[in-house]
């Protein structure tokens, strides 16, 4: 299981880039390998306000339908449009391909989120 | 594969003519206003009557249902739909009546109504029943509806949460949200029970009520079902009760007397109506006295020995139906429990339960069971040994069992478990046909043992083999491109 040390993770599988007052979101190699073939990604409206705890996206694979939740309040800067056409992406390589770049509102939100050590010993305890 | 109709398209093959008309002709497009008029004939197939019919008898026999064989679909209860209650549907008192009749002139069909509504009442330990929902998923959505509506009236408006286990039907948590309601997991503890610690710290006075399946899906009985009632109830929360798996318990214990509020029922699964391709379904609910002016509105009563529809009750949330209910499928779920009576009931529900047991024991040999104890109608089994052994999934043995002329069982479900394979074989299924599906079920083991690229390539024999999925969903062709 990848589990890169640059980032931060989230009980729904996901991972966040910290970029000054912005945030990149996507989705782990753990989820990627759970949901299997990604068919469809559903992408958040440019502008959108979300609060934490936000459905701010919709991953669709050959098992399951998914929503991609935002763990930060804040607006949408940025979507990644690639994902419309290619959402195989998704699978080949999570941690390149971001969903979404949101623009923070409150930067200690990022304290609640999981350390890569962290994050590991939670998937562990869901296998 | 078949051709579609369209690809049987041979022009000139349609022999029928139209009489000339014996009227004076009307120029259409004088009379209807040209936004209403289509700019293009419609395409359809120039096919001849014989050929037309063969189209549909061919697609006829492509179908599978419990009519063709074994269809052991778990919390489907897949159980045979006796002719009998086709002839009941059928007879002109019940199928040449019109819903804008008045009631005195349907008095047998209210009858029926009425009746049912006693008999479900009675059946589940409910004190009022409405027939009106369309299906489960729509019986669900009523009787979550009733809570929310018993919680308003007391002006008890903080209780925005539902609760759902994690082995719950997915309609459960899909119900609790389209009603407005937030859903909070429960978990499963190691023997697949409701882990009544979780759920006792997860209480709280915005819990509106749990939602449970019992026997839950992997087809274990809830044995700590009173103590969860008495940590809902002490909260202020309602119990509701999805009847998925009523089969493995009618007649024998009610959801009543265990101590739930509300009680959705599929009579298409556990009373025997057909089951799938559109059914249609019925989904009645069931409440306690408590809540029983919440529901929706018809009910059918009893006056002076007339039948007739009550509409005065002001608490009601409303139809949730037009008219009352599917009532052909009332009509056949009706037959079914008279013809069975109360001790048939119960009998089906322990055949049921014998049945699923049998194959639990019998698959042991080759499956793993996760939970491998005295299970009720259904049980769960994984290709836990078959997927480390010989890379050979879940999917690949359900692919593999339409070789073998069976409809697999439901699998990836309940999500809790990995690999699963759901069985429910239902009280109907013979003790031959049981050993048919294990003899199947054992050749395969051997095949993934020996030789698991036959497993992984399955079905090598069904009409159409193994789909791609991944591409018939990225690049999914819907529509047939026409070549007129």
């Amino acid at each position: 299981m990848n589990i890169p040390k640059n980032l931060l993770y989230t009980s729904e599988h996901e991972w966040i880039r910290v970029d000054g007052d912005q945030v990149y979101l996507g989705i782990t190699d753990f989820a990627q390998h759970h949901l299997g073939d990604i068919v469809f990604v559903e992408l958040p409206e440019l502008d959108t306000e979300v609060v934490s705890g936000d459905s701010i996206a919709v991953v669709e694979s050959v098992k399951a339908v998914s929503s991609v939740y935002s763990p930060v309040s804040g607006t949408v800067v940025e979507n990644n449009e690639e994902l419309e056409d290619s959402p195989e992406l998704l699978n080949e390589d999570p941690y390149t391909n971001h969903i979404a770049v949101i623009n923070i509102d409150n930067p200690d939100q990022l304290e609640d989120l999981m350390s890569p050590a962290a994050y590991e010993a939670f998937c562990a305890e869901q296998e | 594969m078949s051709k579609l109709i369209f690809e049987k398209n041979h022009k000139g093959s349609n022999s029928f003519t139209i009489p000339p008309a014996d009227i004076p002709e009307v120029d259409i497009a004088a009379t209807i206003p040209p936004s209403f008029l289509r700019e293009a004939a419609p395409h359809l197939p120039d096919i001849s009557e014989v050929e037309a019919v063969r189209h549909f008898v061919d697609l006829s026999h492509k179908a599978y249902g419990v009519d063709n064989g074994f269809y052991p679909l778990g919390s489907c209860t897949m159980k045979y739909s006796p002719k009998i209650n086709e002839w009941a549907a059928r007879l002109p008192g019940f199928s040449n009546i019109h819903p804008y009749q008045p009631a005195q002139t349907v008095q047998g069909a209210m009858e029926l109504l009425y009746n049912m509504q006693n008999l479900l009442a009675e059946i589940t330990g409910m004190d009022a029943v409405t027939l009106q929902p369309a299906a489960g998923a729509h019986g669900e959505m009523t009787g979550v509806m009733v809570i929310k509506a018993y919680h308003q009236h007391r002006n008890d408006h903080h209780r925005t949460k539902m609760m759902v286990p994690d082995s719950a039907h997915g309609t459960n948590p899909a119900t609790a949200n389209v009603v407005g309601f937030d859903v909070i997991e429960v978990k499963s503890n190691s023997r697949g029970l409701v882990d009544l610690e979780d759920l006792k710290s997860k209480m709280s006075p915005e819990i509106a009520g749990l939602m449970l399946t019992n026997p839950n899906t992997l087809g274990l009985f809830e044995e700590e079902i009173q103590d969860i009632a008495a940590v809902i109830h002490e909260a202020g929360g309602l119990l509701y009760y999805d009847g998925a798996n009523l089969n493995a318990i009618m007649g024998i214990s009610r959801p009543g007397d265990m101590g739930f509020d509300v009680v959705h029922l599929n009579l298409h699964k556990t009373f025997s109506t057909p089951h799938g391709g559109g059914g249609p379904g019925s989904g009645p609910v069931g409440v306690k006295s408590h809540l029983a002016d919440y529901l929706p509105v018809p009910l059918v009563v009893k006056e002076n020995d007339k039948y007739v529809f009550d509409y005065n009750r002001p608490q009601s949330i409303g139809k949730v139906k037009n008219f009352y209910g599917n009532f052909g499928v009332i009509v056949k779920a009706y037959t079914y429990i008279l013809a069975l009576g109360a001790e048939g009931i119960k009998d089906a529900a322990q055949q049921a339960v014998l049945n699923a047991n049998y194959l639990r024991q019998q698959l042991k040999k080759d499956y793993h069971i996760p939970f491998d104890r005295l299970c009720k109608h259904e049980f769960v089994a994984t290709a836990k040994t078959q997927m480390d052994e010989n890379g050979v999934t879940t999917l690949d043995i359900a692919k593999r069992l339409t070789d073998y002329g069976f409809h697999p069982p439901t699998v990836y479900f309940p999500l809790i478990v990995k690999e699963a394979l759901m069985i429910e074989p239902t009280e109907t299924e013979t003790k031959e046909r049981l050993d048919d599906f294990l003899q199947a079920m054992s050749a395969i083991a051997e095949e993934a043992r020996n030789h698991p690229e036959i497993v992984t390539a399955a079905p090598n024999n069904a009409v159409i083999t193994r789909v791609d999925e991944v591409t018939a969903a990225r690049n999914p062709i819907v529509k047939w491109e026409d070549n007129f």
